[in-house]
């Protein structure tokens, strides 16, 4: 049984010193709940996009994680969350080649790409809000007697 | 070198010379500005040694995101421009899958899939002598 230490943390993200705590949390909690390499890797690499979002475009916040389950499923939820300018277009914000920042543009869209849930909250003038999920994959079923 | 191992210091990445090529080893998790000053010490060192060749290793790199995917490709952009050639060995079978579904499939990187491979890539391909036009050689 996974116990919710080490996975569930709230993280500052205030300097890219901040970037690598939240991927070392991130590669560490996605180990933990027992995600695949691949699995992790992709998370880790949304993580990333998104707390650099949160430290460039929201002027820094903090990273909340926590576990989830479903019917029997785990998974790895995490919170971005800054009080930056907000995004006034998601639907541009979210789109591929997109950027305000001088990045590639690929850091919003891509990262919704790595994960299996995806949702975002932002109020112009009072900051933006990411929350994305990943569940662990089931091992396939044994097949049922016939 | 007198030091028993390299140990990278935060903050700087060792870069090596072997004879004709840039040798550097990325490993564990970058800081962003660990990064941007490699970008900066490989074109100050290609210029200053008038090598052809940079050979970035990435085996021990677990994740490659849009920022250091920046890098990589800007790194072979400024070096082709200071006429060398850069080869990015070594990628993790996840990274790549990673990056392609992040949407960075970085067309301009020349890879390699070991150290090994990337300097036969960098060596048997030296260009032929004067095909490049005379370079100013610094002492």
């Amino acid at each position: 049984m996974h116990t919710a230490a080490g996975v569930e943390a709230c993280l500052p993200i205030r300097s890219d010193m901040d970037l690598v705590w939240v991927r070392q949390h991130v590669r560490q909690a996605a180990a933990l709940l027992g995600f695949g390499l691949v699995e992790q890797t992709k998370l880790i690499t949304a993580a990333s996009e998104l707390a650099r979002n949160t430290l460039v475009h929201g002027g820094g916040g903090q990273m909340e994680a926590t576990r989830v389950s479903s019917g029997g499923a785990q998974g790895l939820r995490l919170s971005f969350s800054d009080e930056g300018p907000g995004i006034a277009d998601l639907d541009l914000a979210l789109s591929d080649g997109y950027t305000s920042g001088g990045g590639l543009g690929m850091g919003l869209s891509g990262a919704r790409r790595l994960v299996h849930e995806f949702d975002i909250d932002s109020t112009p003038g009072a900051g933006t809000t990411v929350r994305v999920t990943c569940w662990v994959a089931q091992p396939p079923r044994p097949r049922e007697e016939a | 070198m007198s030091d028993a191992s390299p140990r990278p210091v935060p903050g700087q990445v060792p870069v090596l010379r072997l004879g004709d090529v840039l040798l550097v080893t990325l490993q564990g998790d970058l800081h962003d500005s660990t990064a941007q000053q490699l970008q900066q010490d490989l074109a100050e060192t290609i210029s200053r040694t008038g090598v052809r060749g940079v050979l970035i290793d990435i085996s021990g790199v677990e994740i490659v995101d849009s920022f250091l995917g920046r890098v990589l490709a800007e790194i072979a952009a400024q070096a082709k421009l200071l006429a060398a050639r850069t080869v990015v060995a070594g990628m993790r079978p996840a990274v790549a899958i990673t990056l392609v579904e992040l949407g960075l499939t970085l067309p301009g990187l020349s890879t390699a899939l070991s150290t090994e491979a990337g300097m036969r890539l960098l060596t048997q391909h030296s260009p032929v002598p004067g095909a490049g036009g005379p370079r100013q050689e610094s002492p």
